[in-house]
């Protein structure tokens, strides 16, 4: 018997667009269903309607059956008594799903008074239970803490415990763990497992991270312009997926554990949902289009073992037994001549040396004082050589970020060395500098924000030019950098809103080489953009950096990405480096315990991997950066740590550790007194061969 | 908190000297309380004069600063010194305090609470009709100046009370010296009730317009979702969780407004026949009163500052955020 039951779910939003078109789904106790699907495919807007939580000028239509009992249409009155009872919900950004200005403990407590005949005391009694329940440190003193005084990952697990407060049969999660950072997202997908033994509630989990849904999800429902395209057990879908995009989607998405290699992109952008095209929404995207497919969308038809397809092909792609790599055309990136050259002999072009910043942390409003430092970024040293890609990874609040600004501003830094192409920043004078910076161009993570929207495109990209004085045949070479990253040149005249979120980045990167600079620095370039977009500008910079001989140095949090394009790679923690080496080196034989667990708590878009693998989980989150341990930083959460004997802990405790070079490898380094090589991602290869 | 507190109070006792200085610089630069004597009949010998101006600090002829120091040191004992014409202005001051008080409370608490809710509903059925009701009135009343508005309500009751040929509702002074007991207690409150609406008229519609865009900020937040998906009800949801969050920047302003109703409502007090600070403020100055005008002016200062520190204990005490950090 189905908990939940949708069937033939729509809802119009004023103006005609159809958000949702045609969604049935039903979840049974004790079952994860998820729901994947890139921006605008209408997988959140379902999961508000079902809670009925959409504005009001929302048209919802179908039925949604919670016990048999319909909820469209329901009364206020009847509805709140459904709603954080028998269904509770969990929203992506934690920090803004809790008022402000009452403490957690009470709004806990409130859902637990909404819902019980309990007398306050008891309900507070039982939020402190309840926060205990979610590994909250402290529960007694925590509940009578503020929204903002808790970090990302608790807020997340305060939310949990909000939602769990009332035994609910089905929770919906609308990515829970999107704004989080992957330790932390580790973590709470552990809670969210434990809360779901705890109250054996169905969960309906809506995200676009497919390891996530990998890891988690009994049955996966896949969807794509308002529409479920494919719906059926999670294995199936991931090993032996019969409709074009989902297949699309698994070969496009860049694995930790992945092989080299072009990614797969899905051409073109998703279709808007005020202007679909006629016949299958997916049609001008699929490299298996046939002309029937224009004549009518295909309805979602059932396939057999619990599955559902909507695609005329689908048989075909059975029989034939047909993967995202046999039917989209996988790109020819051209080979990198630099890289001939052996490193050693290659030259520098960025080389930082113990590189300091630290910012004051100042109080009061009128007399400002001193009370603390911020230690962002407190003594790292890395070197790129040409034609080569160092990643810069970690989770916010590391310093990454810090480290790219001062390396962009050219200025002699607070400590330390940066040296640019040979030229050190504290050395330079002003023409010096200008002309450095055509050499040193930067990509950013938004590139809606990046984008001046009231300047035509051509303009964009000739404005690098013209500020260093370029004159002749501008437009030209505008035209030139607009093919290189694959637009027309006729887009010149076109604004920004015109271009789609990839093709913006695209525009950025050919704003960034417009000065053909030597080094690029990309800051978290994909992380803004939809899967199936993502490994497009991955390709691109790829064949960029190939074409053009660049050097990159890439900010990311997304190791997967950074296997991918990285040759080497940083791996930050409080303004340190933890590891540094090369990525075969750091990511099959990580040997910090902090790369460990960041590595392992990585979900892979592999159910049976997923699923068996086992998760170095972190304790607790990020210390501040103006009060680190002293020692190691990472003592306080280090898994090793723990097991250390006292005598050896000492070490930790006293002393901290520098990145020294591991005797077995020519390129590899941790910052670690007890460093010890270990394999955490198990290659998909071995697997098959065992 | 408290040692910041106490900084925050010395800074405002340097910023109330600097004020009631410069103010009293002014108005005894400025103001001849001697032309209140010279054109007597009979005329008055200068000596005499003089004589009664030295007794008051009010002579021109003493050099300014001289004047100054006398009535700082004065200030600094609790002593505002004479009227122009011999008065006490700390009982004066005293006096016209308490009037100003009874007639801006009501007003004041009024105007903030009916401004909150009707802002509040103004955002929640937005571009709906009452939105739109609410939204032209609270602009026809802010283009109105006070002293127009508080004009057409007095010739509007003086119309009413003729037509019935009674009075039914009072519409100049504070009282009736006939009536005592409760009989006095309740005229004193028939002479409340025009005051009241003229001053917390404009204060609804001010605070009408500030609530309604701060709560439509917080309306779009998912916190106000949540509540809802929690289980509560939308009007429950939108009363404790949206609009408690919304009160905070209205309260700086209500802060103010409290601060300051000790200083009067000139125009009101006027109009209506009110003797309060308000209209002292604007006798004295007719009256080249110096020395109540400096009181005036100082007390003034007092209230200002007094109001921003009640805004920052207000604001502290609505918002967690501010409180810890």
């Amino acid at each position: 018997m189905s908990i939940l039951q949708v069937k033939d779910l729509t809802v119009t939003f004023p103006g005609g667009i159809e958000a949702v078109r045609g969604v049935s789904y039903e979840v049974e106790r004790g079952e994860v269903l998820g729901i994947v699907g890139e921006s605008g495919s209408g997988k959140s807007v379902t999961s508000l309607a079902v809670m009925g939580l959409l504005p009001k000028n929302a048209v919802v239509d179908g039925s949604v059956q919670l016990h048999g009992q319909e909820l469209l249409g329901m009364k206020e009155d009847d509805l709140v008594k459904v709603r954080g009872k028998s269904i509770s919900m969990i929203f992506q950004d934690p920090l803004s799903a809790f008022t402000p200005v009452f403490t957690i403990g009470d709004q806990i407590a409130e859902a637990v008074r909404v819902h019980q005949k309990v007398g306050k005391d008891k309900a507070a009694k039982r939020a402190v239970e309840l926060l205990d329940l979610v590994g909250i440190p402290n529960p007694n003193l925590r509940a009578k803490a503020f929204p903002h005084e808790f970090s990302g990952g608790m807020r997340q697990r305060a939310m949990i415990a909000m939602a769990i407060a009332n035994d609910p049969d089905l929770l919906i999660c609308d990515e829970p763990t999107t704004a989080l950072d992957v330790t932390i997202q580790a973590q709470v997908l552990e809670v969210l497992k434990t809360a779901q033994q705890e109250t054996g509630a169905g969960i309906v989990m809506i995200t676009h991270d497919l390891g996530v849904i990998a890891g988690m999800a009994d049955r996966v429902l896949v969807m794509y312009a308002g529409r479920p395209v494919e719906q059926g057990p999670v294995e199936d879908i991931y090993y032996r997926p019969r409709m074009p995009y989902t297949m699309g989607l698994l070969a496009s998405i860049p694995r930790v554990d992945g092989e080299e290699g072009p990614l797969v992109p899905i051409d073109g952008n998703p279709p808007s949902p005020a202007a679909l095209p006629p016949g299958c929404p997916f049609a001008p995207r699929c490299p298996m289009k046939v002309d029937m497919c224009d004549d009518e969308e295909p309805p979602l038809t059932p396939f057999g073992g619990g599955r559902h397809v909507a695609c005329i092909r689908a048989h075909e792609i059975e029989h034939k037994n047909l993967t995202g790599t046999d039917v989209f055309p996988v790109p020819v990136i051209p080979p990198n001549e630099v890289v001939r050259v052996p490193r050693a002999e290659r030259p520098t072009v960025l080389e930082l040396d113990e590189l300091i910043r630290h910012y004051p942390l100042m109080k009061g409003a009128v007399f400002k004082r001193r009370v603390g430092t911020v230690y962002a970024v407190d003594g790292i040293s890395l070197d790129i050589a040409e034609g080569e890609t160092l990643a810069l990874v970690g989770e916010s609040g590391c310093g990454k970020t810090t480290t790219l600004q001062q390396i962009m501003q050219l200025q002699p830094p607070q400590g330390g060395r940066v040296v640019v192409l040979g030229r050190n920043s504290a050395e330079l004078d002003k023409a010096a500098r200008k002309a450095l910076r055509g050499d040193l161009q930067i990509v950013f993570q938004d590139p809606m924000a990046a984008l001046d929207p009231r300047m035509p495109i051509g303009d964009i990209i000739a404005e690098p030019l013209r500020a260093h004085g370029v004159k002749d045949d501008v437009r030209g070479k505008v035209a030139e950098l607009l093919r290189l990253v694959g637009l027309a040149p006729e887009h010149a005249e076109r604004y920004p809103q015109q271009f789609s979120g990839g093709q913006r980045q695209r525009i950025g990167i050919a704003r960034a080489l417009a000065l053909e600079p030597k080094l690029l620095v990309l800051d978290e370039p994909v992380s803004a953009l939809d899967v199936s977009i993502q490994a497009g500008v991955i390709n691109l910079l790829e064949e960029l950096k190939n074409r053009l001989g660049l050097s990159y140095l890439f900010v990311a949090h997304d190791l997967a990405v950074v296997r991918h394009l990285a040759d080497r790679v940083a791996v930050m923690y409080l303004g340190r480096i933890a590891e540094i080496g090369a990525v075969e080196n750091v990511y099959d034989r990580p040997a910090h315990p902090y790369t460990q667990a960041l590595l392992s708590a990585i979900p892979l878009p592999d159910p049976e991997m997923e699923r068996t693998r086992k998760r170095i989980l972190l304790e607790g989150d990020l210390p501040s950066p103006a009060d680190p341990p002293s020692g190691c930083r990472f003592r306080t959460r280090c898994p090793k740590f723990a097991r250390l004997s006292e005598a050896e802990r000492r070490r930790c405790v006293d002393e901290e550790p520098s990145v020294a070079r591991l005797t077995r490898a020519v390129d590899h380094g941790a910052a670690c007194h007890y460093a010890e090589e270990i394999e955490v991602i198990t290659a998909s290869e071995n697997q098959e061969e065992e | 908190m408290g040692k910041y507190l106490l900084r925050r109070l010395a800074i405002n006792v340097i910023l109330v000297a600097i004020a009631a200085s410069l103010a009293y610089m002014l108005a005894a630069t400025t103001m001849n309380p001697r032309a209140a004597y010279e054109g007597r009949q009979p005329p008055v010998p200068e000596a005499v004069i003089d004589a009664t101006l030295d007794a008051y600090n009010l002579n021109d002829k003493t050099p300014v600063l001289v004047r100054y120091a006398t009535w700082a040191k004065g200030v600094v004992t609790g002593d505002f010194g004479k009227t122009w014409n011999g008065g006490s202005v700390n009982g004066e001051m005293g006096r016209r305090i308490m009037v100003s008080l009874r007639l801006l409370l009501i007003g004041t608490l009024l105007g903030f609470a009916l401004g909150v809710v009707l802002g509040a509903v103004s955002a929640v059925k937005q571009y709906k009709f009452s939105d739109r009701l609410i939204g032209v009135s609270s602009f026809v009343i802010m283009a109105i100046p006070v002293f127009v508005l508080a004009t057409l309500l007095a010739i509007a009751t003086y119309n009413l009370n003729r037509g019935l040929g009674f009075t039914l509702i009072e519409y100049t002074g504070e009282y009736n010296p006939r009536l005592s007991g409760w009989d006095q207690f309740v005229n004193r409150l028939n002479h409340l009730i025009l005051p009241t609406i003229s001053l917390s008229l404009g204060s609804i519609a001010f605070y009408s317009r500030i609530q309604r865009n701060m709560m439509l900020d917080v309306l779009g937040q998912d916190f106000v979702r949540t509540a809802m998906a929690k289980g509560l009800r939308r009007r429950t949801a939108l009363t404790k969780h949206a609009l408690r969050t919304a009160l905070i920047p209205s309260a700086t302003y209500f802060a103010f407004a409290f601060g300051t109703m000790f200083t009067g409502a000139t125009f009101t007090e006027k109009i209506f026949a009110w003797h309060g600070m308000g209209a002292w403020l604007v006798d004295s100055i007719n009256q080249n009163d110096v020395n109540s005008v400096a009181a005036v002016t100082f007390f003034a200062a007092v209230c200002i500052l007094f109001a921003s520190f009640l805004s920052d204990l207000l604001v502290a005490a609505l918002d967690p955020r501010v409180r810890v950090s």
